[in-house]
């Protein structure tokens, strides 16, 4: 199969490296090569992050180049913004459509863009923004945004359903297997 | 079996299961968790070292004493260990010895650049350069195997591209340690002249020999494919070059130092057209070239600075870029910050406030230098804090210029090479007020032990050093605690520091709240107290921001993200940011 190229966006601690972990365990399940990279070190201190997620029969880099990205899953509607020029034409966005400030917004230093939405509509016409916090919380835990995501992208990925749920089951703690369980299917019907 | 690991992740693996006895190294991205995941294997000994000097010295001893041995640093931690290194090669080793260097081209998390294959042929010694993660478990194996085949110390070397990236690795069978014996050899040891000028010699007939190993080490290999275009490259640029040259032939080296002349000579001649991709320095060009080979695309058409890619490699082949939307411009930056409620924010509000020049140093505490902070004006390396504000007061005596210098660094680091530089500031009668943010982590790596947190790399409990007792016996008489969550104390303890006259530290012990998981209930604020003056945005939390835009913009505080530290409280004059019951 051709390379299938994804990105994950997002802020620190949003569970970016999570999420990308299920989708390169997933991949390994399915017998597919996979590369998976993000640059951390400063990750967890609110910072911008960014990961590739590259799958196929063989993959050499790393790295997803500018306009190569079949589907870039963004957790936060400014980072999708920001990484967005990654998609390929007609490539596929997912995206979180909760905003957090950055420091220097909250330093009242530059101000966040009040058409974050309608600038993305702009650019890409195969966009899908779903309210993944509140999906997390019914789900029963702000924190599983991540899981939500996954959810909602699962159908658009090369990888079988079941083995991504069962990759989730695999690597949540006791106590997070149902709430995971529940945000993969609250992202799903998303 | 078959696993996703990590580059860094592999090489632990590696260590384990090429019988590695004893590993030792000190946290920087991107080599951390190497030693990380060496510790999580459960039954290799391993430890964080004070500073990648005394990492490497133990590795020596590790491998005299006859057990195959790791050491793990990140790029400018090689030029604290080089000292030992640059003699290291002399001595050469009695068990197998790897020292594993994370290098980061394109500055992701380091303060330069520098290219470790440098250090392969200053101290004339091979380098290994895997290109993905199974390259990387399989070369601490074969890395082992010269070692003890060449009596040499090998550097394994990685970039950021293979430390953190995740590829498919199959594991080999685990060979058994094997300690072998502990022998007195005075000549092999002892480095004294007599000794070393024998050793010299042995080690330029060493380097002849591994020159001929490269010519037929299976870790050099030649793909060839079409010969219109050949491609000389290693690493993780090896990947980059196979995405964007699909067809090309290809010599990858695994072995980048010493290189296989003639193995080159012959690939050279039978393509039309040679290229040389290699991130950073001309390191292979340079030499190929001196070899008379000519080489048509190298540096002349690929960057010296940044990372390689394959976009880089379309473009000096002169291939049109793919066709990709500019990125959209303007829009706010989203720099990493301050933990909310982090102590470090308590101490910076009070220097941005006081404007005095900061020294800074490498840690957390750096991001003290973006806006709206800017209050660390000099970071150069581990230690420096301390020891360039000493010069910066020594000068500023001369010029008759009466304003001392504030050093900033964490207890990691000060542990690392601080307390030298506090030391000789005491020796020479130093005028600096340095602050030590002693918050019992090594926090920037993702929270490491270090001699002050009670705890070892496996998790054993183990003796803490006391950080003012330790500044009282470096000769500092002046030494008082801090709390920076306090700021009108803070800036009364800064001012009162700078006013008195010779080397003065504060030390505040509030524990990293990431690290140590400190959770409080969120601030409150009145919106019918707040004018919306914006005083307490100035200490730039994440969990501050304004209210929709309006009529008049007020504070309000994201409850998800704040932590109740109460800094932004006490930047209030109205009274309109309360704490939550049942807080501290």
């Amino acid at each position: 199969m051709q390379i299938f190229n994804i990105v994950i966006a997002g802020v620190g601690g949003q569970g970016v490296l999570m999420a990308s972990k299920v989708l390169a365990e997933s991949a390994l399940a399915s017998g597919m090569d996979v590369k998976q990279n993000e640059v951390h070190g400063m990750a967890q201190r609110g910072g911008s992050v960014i990961s590739f997620v590259r799958i196929g029969d063989q993959v050499n880099s790393p790295v997803v180049m500018p306009g190569s990205a079949d589907l870039l899953i963004s957790f936060e509607p400014l980072e999708a913004l920001r990484y967005i020029h990654y998609l390929k034409p007609g490539g596929r966005l997912v995206y979180n459509k909760v905003s957090i400030n950055p420091s220097t917004v909250a330093a009242g230093l530059a101000v966040y863009p009040d058409d974050v939405e309608q600038q993305i509509a702009a650019v890409c016409n195969n966009a899908q923004g779903i309210e993944a916090l509140s999906i997390a919380r019914a789900a029963g835990n702000g924190k599983a945004v991540n899981m939500v995501m996954v959810g909602t992208v699962m159908k658009h990925l090369p990888l079988k359903e079941e083995i991504i749920t069962a990759v989730v089951k695999q690597i949540s703690q006791n106590k997070g297997v149902e709430v995971n369980m529940k945000a993969l299917a609250g992202g799903a019907a998303a | 079996m078959k696993k996703i690991i990590s580059g860094n992740e592999a090489i632990a693996l590696g260590f384990g299961d090429a019988g590695g006895v004893f590993a030792s190294g000190y946290p920087g991205t991107p080599s951390t968790e190497t030693l990380e995941e060496v510790a999580r294997l459960g039954d290799v000994y391993c430890e964080w070292a004070a500073n990648e000097k005394v990492a490497l010295e133990s590795v020596i001893g590790g491998s005299i004493a006859g057990g195959r041995a790791l050491s793990t640093m990140k790029h400018v931690g090689v030029n604290v260990a080089a000292d030992a290194l640059l003699t290291l090669t002399y001595t050469g080793v009695n068990a197998g010895l790897i020292l594993m260097v994370a290098d980061d081209p394109g500055m992701h998390s380091s303060q330069n650049e520098q290219d470790s294959r440098n250090y392969a042929r200053f101290a004339k010694v091979p380098m290994l350069d895997p290109a993905d993660s199974q390259e990387a478990y399989d070369m601490v194996r074969a890395g082992f195997e010269i070692s003890e085949q060449f009596d040499t110390p090998l550097l394994l070397r990685t970039t950021t591209r293979i430390s953190h990236a995740k590829g498919v690795v199959v594991q080999r069978e685990k060979v058994a340690p094997q300690i072998g014996e502990w022998v007195k050899d005075v000549p092999k040891y002892v480095m004294l002249p007599n000794f070393g000028k024998l050793k010299h010699v042995a080690v330029e007939a060493r380097l002849l020999k591994l020159q001929e190993f490269a010519e037929t080490t299976p870790l050099n290999r030649v793909e060839m494919a079409d010969t219109e275009l050949g491609i000389i490259t290693s690493g993780v640029s090896y990947q980059h070059v196979r995405e964007a040259c699909p067809n090309a032939s290809i010599l990858k080296l695994g072995l980048v130092h010493p290189l296989p002349e003639r193995k080159i000579r012959e690939f050279a001649g039978n393509v039309k057209r040679l290229m040389i991709v290699e991130e950073m320095d001309a390191i292979f060009e340079e030499q190929i070239r001196a070899m008379g080979i000519e080489v048509e695309i190298g540096k002349n058409k690929l960057p010296l600075c940044g990372e390689i890619n394959a976009d880089l490699i379309r473009a000096a082949l002169g291939e049109a870029p793919t066709a990709v939307t500019a990125p959209v411009e303007g829009l706010p930056q989203r720099p990493p910050v301050f933990c909310p409620s982090c102590a470090h924010r308590g101490l910076f509000t009070i220097l941005s406030k006081l404007k005095t020049f900061v020294s800074g140093d490498i840690g957390c505490y750096t991001l003290g230098a973006l806006p709206p902070m800017n209050a660390m004006h000099s970071v150069i390396d581990m230690g420096a804090s301390i020891s360039a504000a000493h010069g910066m007061a020594k000068v500023n005596a001369i010029a008759g210029r009466d304003e001392k210098p504030v050093a900033v660094i964490g207890d990691s680091t000060f542990f690392h090479s601080g307390m030298t530089g506090l030391m000789s500031m005491a020796f020479n009668g130093g005028n600096a007020l340095v602050i030590i943010m002693d918050n019992r982590t090594t926090g920037m790596t993702g929270g490491q032990e270090n001699p002050g947190t009670g705890r070892t790399l496996q998790g054993n409990p183990t003796r803490q050093v006391e950080m003012v007792p330790l500044v009282k016996a470096l000769g500092i008489d002046n030494v008082f605690e801090l709390n920076a969550y306090d700021l009108e104390a803070t800036e009364a303890a800064i001012k009162k520091g700078l006013e008195t006259p010779g080397p003065y530290v504060l030390i505040d012990r509030n524990p990293c709240v990431l690290r140590y998981r400190i959770k409080k209930p969120a601030i409150s604020v009145d919106p019918e107290k707040c004018t919306g003056c914006r005083a307490c945005l100035k200490v730039a939390c994440m969990a501050l921001g304004l209210t929709a835009s309006g009529e008049k913009q007020k504070v309000r505080v994201d409850p998800n993200v704040c932590n109740g530290c109460g800094i932004c409280t006490q930047m209030c004059k109205f009274d309109a940011m309360y704490e939550l019951e049942g807080e501290k």
